[in-house]
């Protein structure tokens, strides 16, 4: 065995011009980046406040870069099947092989719901959550941090396998025997399961953290059924996530042992069952779709009302529709193997089961359907997001029935039409959601707002790019085309696989000027101040704290009363009230060992992948010594003096008191 | 005059969709697609008596209360109202029963473990999904074709699929339902052409590198006497597959040209499934599922545990008439395992 | 046993208000935790239970297992709990010495345990019937060696208590630790009540 374990000379892909070009990229804009931040001496800053900040609403903002980062990744994956597809028709072979083609989809599935998705609902959880419930902070913020760290963890381990080895050949869901070392030799399997297990421990983390908070950090008075909408779609998620995640761990550890061991799990030989890993994998998959797509109701329910100035309708509906459709997201998961053989009675239960998922969906659209009925809808960025959702989502839900239908399902499955649907309600339905929340509360995140003219741009990009890009694959399902093949031979489906490949394009125009918005918003930000905290007029308590929050959130804990609390406040005029006396506050320190446990962590799993034993030993004793330093580190909080609290919270309400008395007068 | 134009276009991309639709699964040739493509269509259309209204009201209703037109009433606090909420959980709950009731009908008759009921003789083909090619064994001829399968119009074909190698999916979009080929056992899929034709097969399942090629053509021919043209041309063109022969052609390829095998080794399909299967623990399964005959086929598979494949191979010459009971079992042990994973 | 569980959180609620201390929160958030390590073993007793006569072959069960020592090795966990609780009900009481001399038989009880299950495994192995050998010895390996290393897990914790016990005394922070680690005890004794009943005894049947 030697020192490096598998790496050789030979990992590094250098033959390959697409990643050695892909990989120059990233290497010089890595170090522009690095320049600017010297440049304007922000290294301190970038340390201090925020690589190891506990602060939620910082974390939250950082897990919203890492999503956006990985969108940028995940995306290219996308337009490079397109492209391959739409030049390897009439029996080309494209400009990609299939050694490559095959890792470029399995990275494609594997970041876009597990590094881009993920951490961009965990984000705008994070940034939301405990200001919502009027929380000072979440209930393990040295945890939260950690957890923030894993995930990371898990996608340079994916970026990694970018420059050195291979990604996993298996589609994103890696069903043995394929994933098997029998039919998958290499290091790509091995990035996909230490990618996915330490990021996943991360997530687990995150769901006991969040459910945690929830049930112990509430603010006075919030009863469960006074919290904001957005809080109840969020725990469900999180029950979701604490009750599924594990299956994850146990699945991908089985595997692990198969292919580091030689256990008999899912091999084809000495008894293994591959079925059980299929079984297994959709138990924690199913939920884990839910998990996606339950925040996004909740913002778009947050969006809903607020935009129209009114209150949800059937909040106790929807409450109950959120956990109806968590506790069914359990017991589904067949459906996504009719076709394995399984008896008709068998076939016909998880079949209806599905089925039943879409009557509390349909409740929720109609609930928010009847929020719009006689309010006020300004239509904003947000509520353009959510109109686009309610259209589309309607669209996917009702392929996903039709799919639910085990005869349907029989000549439909694994089609691209199973594609079409799936983006239909994960793109259209959750990353709509995403967005939409991420023009609503930025403002609160970063105290300016949003370039309204570039948003609107890119979602008639996203929006458009969306129909043309996943409308022709309804199509070609139809025409019997299946998924995850690098060419075809079938003339009659060219003309929609140019199609698709136009609206990849789209998006990649929507996705531009999402960036390009980004930056204009940011270069006008001293024109774009939200200085009131409250720029949406909005219902719930994050709108009651100033924009970007203190560190504290509140510096007295409000009283809660009412499900749109911060409303019930402005009607009562109890809102933007001066305390007499202000308390100490007790905050978490911010700490290194969070990215310095993930770092270990992140050397463990890259051990583990390239078979450098004493590398992962070493790992893993400097990350238990770490965990111990911490767990006996006495320095780990402060007070927030009443002398300092008053300062900023008297700046803070003499800002909106001149902006209320403008407001009156304009 | 726009909405004329606009019309007259969308009624010009519908009929270029529906063109574009032939060959695929909604051109069924074969009596289980027409069902499945029936059973689409139905499902569809009930669906669509939410869908439509919901997407109307959706931009109806944004553009009705939109701000700013004051004239429209405005009830910010009106949250709540029983008849609504009564009226939009009962409305998806009676078309999910009505979808309900259809889905547990139509799975039960589509169950591609059913024979179909058919007044002709089925006819068997075994299945092996290879890297990256299929092997097509009847056992009644004795004959083997490799990425080309043939059978006549209007009979029952019976499937008797397995793997050697990744998971795949055995489907012919055009004659209806899949299903996969797992390695160790023998999943059932039964299929029927009611016009001649040929017809595009594929894996629909992903199972590495040269997945894109493993394509074949199903050919229904219009009579039975071509069908027997084809099974005489087989036998003469093509080599003998035996165990030897098997191994070779069970190495990774891609593109595989078509190939025949004129005379096959008797319980060749058997050996494939069981060169995953041990059987001491099939043993137990078979105990409570099976009838003794089973059993004792089992048990000779058993004893064969050490011998090489040429005494394998002899052995089962030995056990004539094996082979239907072999199949039986085989796919006995496939529904035993997909209950323990259900 | 359930006595024990509450009699933590009661010591832990009872010491809530001194200097903004969140051991409520901490043991809510360990119980949620050990929720999902319940899920985990959940889907290794699934894997288990489909793989079970999967022995290719090989040995089943009813070869390998020896009741009479399992038993001995059950017995010494199952005592491990009560020794663990009256270690709890100790430290309640805030007698240091107490607490450590039964957190030490603890240990000990812990020790025999996993000196117990390496020897199994290693005789298994020694014979020819590693993980290897079957799917039903892998799944029997990665059930009972996934418990053992969480008892193993538990033991290393319970060493560091004992350390931050005898040094810093019975404070709040270690008390609430105790709790923790208690509920983590209790936990895995449930486990291996199911372990020996769906693995050895419906094994050896």
């Amino acid at each position: 065995m030697s020192f490096l374990g598998k790496i050789t000379l030979e990992s590094i892909p250098y033959h390959e011009p697409i990643i050695m070009v892909t990989l120059a990229v990233v290497g010089v804009i890595g170090l522009i980046i690095a320049a600017l931040i010297t440049k304007h001496q922000k290294w301190g800053i970038l340390w201090h406040d925020w690589i190891t900040s506990v602060d939620h609403k910082k974390l939250g903002i950082m897990y919203i870069l890492l999503a956006l980062i990985m969108l940028i990744r995940g995306f290219s994956d996308a337009i490079m099947m397109r492209t391959q597809q739409a030049l390897a028709t009439n029996g080309a072979a494209g400009y990609l092989p299939p050694e490559h083609y095959d890792q470029i989809f399995t990275a494609h599935g594997v970041i876009m719901i597990i590094f881009m998705a993920m951490p961009f609902m965990i984000g705008l959880m994070n940034l939301v959550l405990p200001l919502q419930i009027g929380a000072r902070d979440v209930a393990f913020p040295f945890l939260n941090n950690l957890s923030f760290w894993l995930t990371a963890s898990g996608a340079v381990l994916i970026n990694i396998s970018l420059g050195l080895g291979e990604f996993a050949k298996t589609g994103w869901v890696a069903y043995p025997p394929l994933s098997e070392l029998a039919y998958s030799p290499g290091v790509g399997v091995d990035y996909y399961i230490w990618a996915l297990q330490i990021s996943g421990i991360g997530t687990t983390l995150t769901g006991v953290n969040f459910i945690a908070t929830v049930l112990k950090m509430r603010a006075p008075g919030m009863k469960l059924m006074q919290m904001p909408i957005f809080t109840w779609t969020c725990t469900w998620a999180n029950i979701l996530i604490v009750a599924s995640f594990p299956i994850l761990t146990a699945v991908l550890g089985l595997l692990t042992l198969d292919r580091y061991l030689d256990f008999h799990f899912f091999t084809n030989d000495g008894g293994g069952n591959a079925m059980m890993y299929i079984n297994l994998f959709w138990a924690w998959g199913h939920p884990e779709v839910y998990i996606l797509i339950l925040p996004a109701f909740g913002i778009f329910s947050e969006v809903i009302s607020t935009f129209t100035s009114k209150r949800l309708f059937g909040y106790s509906s929807m409450v109950w529709a959120s956990g109806a459709i968590s506790i069914l997201g359990f017991i589904v998961w067949l459906h996504h193997f009719f076709t394995m053989g399984s008896s008709a009675n068998v076939n016909a239960f998880f079949g209806v089961m599905t089925m039943v998922i879409a009557v509390p969906t349909g409740v929720k659209l109609f609930n928010w359907l009847f929020t719009i009925y006689r309010g006020r809808l300004r239509i904003t960025v947000p509520v353009l997001w959510t109109l686009g959702f309610m259209v589309t989502f309607t669209i996917g839900g009702m392929t996903g029935v039709l799919l639910a239908v085990p005869g349907a399902d029989y000549v439909l499955h694994n089609s691209l039409f199973l594609i079409a649907h799936f983006h239909n309600t994960i793109l259209g339905g959750a990353v709509f959601g995403y967005m939409a929340g991420f023009a609503f509360w930025f403002p609160k995140a970063m105290g300016f707002h949003l370039n309204e003219r570039l948003g609107k741009a890119s979602f008639w990009c996203w929006q458009i790019g969306f129909y043309v890009a996943f409308m022709p694959l309804y199509v070609l399902g139809f025409m019997g085309m299946t998924r995850r093949i690098n060419h075809t031979d079938n003339p009659a489906w060219n003309f929609w696989i140019y199609f698709a490949a136009v609206g990849a394009f789209i998006i990649l125009a929507g996705i531009i000027l999402q960036f390009v918005q980004l930056y204009v918003s940011f270069r006008d930000r001293q024109q774009n101040l939200d200085t009131t905290g409250d720029p949406w007029n909005g219902h719930t308590l994050e709108w009651s704290t100033s924009s970007p929050p203190q560190c504290y959130n509140f510096a007295t804990l409000p009283h809660v009363s009412d499900i749109d609390a911060f409303t019930d406040m402005k009607e009562k005029g109890q809102a933007y009230q001066r305390a007499q006396k202000y308390q100490p506050i007790h905050m978490p320190k911010n700490t290194a060992s969070g990215i310095f446990m993930a770092a270990c962590i992140t050397a463990v799993g890259f051990a583990a992948i390239w078979h450098i034993w004493w590398l992962a030993i070493v790992g893993f004793i400097s990350a238990f010594v770490l965990f111990l330093v911490r767990a006996y580190d006495s320095d780990v909080d402060y007070y927030v003096q009443p002398k300092d609290v008053a300062l900023i919270e008297n700046a803070h309400l003499d800002n909106v008191a001149a902006n209320l008395t403008n407001l009156a007068r304009g | 005059m726009f909405i004329r134009k606009l019309s007259k276009a969308m009624l010009a991309v519908g009929a270029f969709v529906l063109a574009g639709c032939e060959g695929g699964v909604l051109d069924p040739k074969g009596q289980v697609g027409m069902d499945e493509k029936h059973l689409i269509v139905v499902a569809t259309l009930l669906m669509l008596i939410v869908v439509i209204p919901v997407i109307f009201m959706t931009l109806y209703f944004a553009w009705k209360y939109r701000d700013g037109r004051d004239h429209e009433i405005y009830a910010p606090k009106w949250a709540h109202s029983k008849t609504i909420e009564i009226v939009v959980w009962l409305i998806p709950i009676v078309i999910v029963i009505v979808l309900g009731i259809i889905t547990w009908n139509s799975t039960h008759d589509l169950d591609p473990y059913k024979p179909l009921e058919h007044d002709a003789k089925p006819i068997t083909v075994q299945v092996v999904s290879l890297d990256w090619k299929w092997l097509f064994i009847y056992p009644e001829y004795g004959i083997a074709s490799v990425n080309e399968l043939a059978f006549p119009t209007n009979v029952p074909v019976n499937f008797k699929i397995t793997s050697d190698t990744a998971m795949n999916s055995f489907f012919i979009p055009q004659l209806g339902s899949q299903i996969y080929s797992m390695a160790g056992m023998a999943t059932k899929l039964h299929l029927i052409a009611n016009e001649p034709g040929t017809f595009k097969g594929i894996s629909a399942n992903y199972s590495g590198a040269g997945f894109a090629g493993m394509k074949f053509n199903a050919i229904a021919t219009p009579t039975a006497d071509d069908f027997d043209a084809w099974v005489t041309k087989v036998k003469q063109q093509g080599s003998p597959l035996n165990v030897q022969q098997y191994k070779q052609l069970a190495k990774k390829s891609e593109n595989n040209p078509v190939q025949y095998y004129g005379s096959v080794q008797q319980g060749m399909f058997n050996y494939i499934v069981m060169q995953y299967m041990h059987p001491d623990s099939n043993m137990k399964s078979m105990g409570s599922m099976s009838g003794m005959e089973d059993m004792e086929g089992m048990h000779d598979m058993g004893n064969m545990k050490g011998m090489d494949h040429a005494q394998h191979m002899q052995h089962m010459q030995h056990m004539k008439d094996m082979d239907a009971d072999q199949t039986h079992s085989s796919t006995e042990q496939s529904s035993i395992a997909s209950g323990e994973a259900e | 046993m359930s006595i024990a569980i509450q009699a933590d959180l009661h010591m832990a609620h009872s010491h809530e208000h001194e200097h903004h201390d969140t051991s409520g929160n901490t043991l809510f958030g360990f119980w949620i935790y050990l929720m999902t390590d319940c899920i985990l073993f959940a889907s290794v007793f699934a894997t288990y239970a489909v793989l079970f006569m999967n022995t290719d072959g090989g040995v089943s069960g009813k070869d390998i297992f020896e009741l009479d020592f399992v038993l001995i090795e059950t017995a010494a966990l199952l005592v491990s709990s009560i020794t663990y609780g009256v270690a709890m009900i100790c430290a309640k009481h805030q007698k240091k010495a107490a607490t450590l001399g039964w957190l030490l038989i603890t240990f000990a009880l812990g020790c025999v345990f996993i000196g117990m299950e390496v020897y199994e495994f290693h005789h298994l192995i020694e014979h020819g019937n590693g993980p290897d050998r079957s799917a039903f010895l892998s799944a029997f390996f990665a059930l009972v060696g996934m418990h053992g290393l969480h008892v193993t897990a538990g033991l290393i914790w319970m060493l560091i208590m004992m350390v931050e016990v005898l040094t810093t005394g019975l404070t709040n922070r270690s008390v609430t630790r105790l709790s923790c680690l208690s509920l983590f005890w209790h936990f895995l004794d449930i486990v291996w009540v199911c372990v020996f009943t769906v693995v050895y005894l419906l094994g050896a049947l």
